[in-house]
């Protein structure tokens, strides 16, 4: 299955940088452009728990295509969050069970970003994301 | 001016980690081990393993002799003298459980416990959860600015309804210690129950649990320099009998038959199942150790480093300490950076601190914080520990600003 047109962008991106400082830049660049999500949508109940800090995911199927919006407070979360709907938005319902996120994140060389010990959200966030994608 | 640490060398971890580029700064939630430690464990194993307290055979005695050694060391440790008896559990947390179970029979609905707002969660929620069971009410002592309890308030909440008084000695947070003399005075003067939340504060300094007086003291062995797996729970002489056996099996029993069973006194009675045997073995190893050091050249060095810490984050601009921290550890936010994101970046740099709430969230809550970054000291860590994490720390705060 090819890749969307962000999640090119952002391996190209990662792939080129080498050291923890360019990585960490370019995780608040990504987290810069996610768009906006509407105050209403942060409410208790769109709250990824298990996050050091507040994230907010949803997600709505439109003819048959995911498409996720989600905010947090903090930057490199929303980073690591950007870089998560740049691989799934736009995925069909069968696609999006079988995309591989942690191999995704290990290409981008953040595979430690979801050590079991990380307690940054982001298998919070794909945690709940699976719930969402179950339920439809 | 250097802090070199003449201690580090007998803790094989740090130059481990420190091969991993890993500077290790989360002594609060735990530490490393000292080697004298490691040998004690590999010569249980290497010598024969045995259960305690049930054999005939000579291994079992080996084990039971060495076992009740520890006990004695503990005993020692604490100065408890024939005051009271050592009990071991599996961790602080599991001490301050049986406590909350084995004196449940005290507390009649409407009997005050009463707490602290710097509580960790260990000596909160077995509380809240026993004024849950019997309906009773958690009575809060408030903090002064300094993150202190606040002994004004304190005389005015602990009253003739006061039955069980449950407070950290120094808190995981704020790094003070707290004025338990005082407080301890008031819950007295009421007739109640007293138990001392020694998790921090055991391992700064040498503590007196005569002089205390205290009905109860707990800690865990693994925040020691000793293994995890093991707590400790000191019981006065005039407080045990009023505590009712909690967990059931083993060698804790006296006589049993199908119906009906008679349990043995503390501390085995409270011991239930196989202890931890090596674990317990391992700790007397670990106080061996401690006794033999330099207690005053160990405490100017820990007041040294936590001096240098405190200056070194001061100095920094827009940071803002929890409490007026005196000892082991600070608490620190910086203005308008998310402590999960300074986190990230001193984890990137092989810093190894703390962040989050903790595990005190009413604590971080009323700071109106959603977390914070801690720093934690041992006897092991030197001043280049801490400039490495300064290091890092401006390096964080210059890509996030």
């Amino acid at each position: 299955m090819s890749l969307p047109a962000e999640a090119l962008a952002a391996l190209d991106s990662f792939q080129g940088a080498p050291g923890w400082e360019q990585r960490a830049r370019l995780l608040m660049q990504w987290g810069e452009r996610l768009a906006p999500l509407a105050e209403a949508d942060k409410v208790e109940a769109n709250r990824v728990h298990g996050c050091e800090s507040q994230v907010w995911l949803v997600g709505t199927l439109q003819d048959g295509h995911w498409q996720f919006a989600a905010s947090s407070d903090a930057r490199l979360i929303r980073g690591l969050v950007a870089l998560l709907l740049a691989r799934v938005n736009g995925l069909s319902a069968e696609e999006l069970q079988r995309v591989d996120l942690p191999d995704w994140f290990n290409q981008l060389g953040l595979s430690r970003q979801l050590s079991p010990s990380r307690s940054n959200g982001l298998n919070a966030v794909l945690q709940r994301m699976r719930e969402l994608a179950g339920t439809r | 001016m250097l802090v070199p640490s003449p201690w580090r060398a007998d803790f094989p971890a740090i130059a481990a980690l420190q091969r991993q580029d890993q500077t290790y700064l989360d002594n609060a939630a735990t530490t490393q081990k000292p080697q004298a430690l490691l040998d004690a464990l590999a010569h249980y194993y290497a010598n024969g393993a045995a259960n305690v307290h049930r054999a005939q055979h000579l291994p079992g005695a080996h084990a039971t002799q060495a076992f009740e050694n520890s006990r004695r060391k503990v005993a020692q440790w604490l100065n408890a003298g024939d005051s009271g008896q050592i009990i071991f559990t599996h961790g602080a947390t599991s001490a301050l459980n049986l406590l909350a179970y084995g004196l449940e029979h005290q507390f009649n609905p409407g009997d005050e416990i009463v707490i602290s707002a710097l509580e960790h969660h260990a000596n909160l929620l077995p509380w809240q959860q026993l004024a849950h069971r019997r309906g009773l009410n958690l009575v809060v002592l408030p903090l002064d600015d300094d993150g202190l309890i606040d002994l004004d308030a304190a005389a005015r909440l602990i009253g003739p309804r006061t039955r069980l008084l449950a407070v950290s000695q120094l808190s995981n947070v704020l790094g003070a210690w707290q004025p338990l003399p005082q407080l301890l005075a008031l819950a007295k003067a009421h007739h109640a129950l007293t138990v001392v939340d020694g998790a921090q504060g055991v391992v700064h300094g040498r503590h007196d649990v005569q002089a205390l007086g205290c009905d109860f003291y707990v800690f865990s062995s693994h925040k020691l320099y000793g293994p995890d797996g093991v707590g400790v729970l000191y019981g006065r002489n005039e407080a045990l009998p009023g505590l009712r056996h909690w967990q059931f099996g083993g060698e804790m029993v006296q006589q049993a038959d199908y119906q009906h069973a008679s349990f043995r006194p503390a501390p085995l009675g409270f011991e239930a199942g196989t202890p931890p045997i090596a674990s317990v073995i391992g700790l007397g190893a670990t106080l061996d150790y401690l006794s033999g050091l330099d207690q005053d050249a160990v405490n100017a060095h820990e007041a040294a480093l936590h001096d240098y810490l405190l200056h070194g984050l001061l100095a920094r601009k827009g940071l803002r300490l929890l409490g007026k921290p005196q000892l082991a550890l600070v608490s620190f936010v910086v203005d308008g950076v998310h402590n999960a994101d300074l986190a990230h970046l001193l984890t990137e740099q092989g810093i190894a601190v703390r962040a989050g709430h903790h595990c005190a969230m009413p604590l971080l809550k009323s700071f109106g914080l959603p977390g914070a970054i801690r720093v934690s000291l041992a006897l092991y860590n030197d001043s280049e520990d801490l400039e490495r994490f300064f290091e890092a720390l401006d390096q964080a705060l210059e890509l996030l600003r």
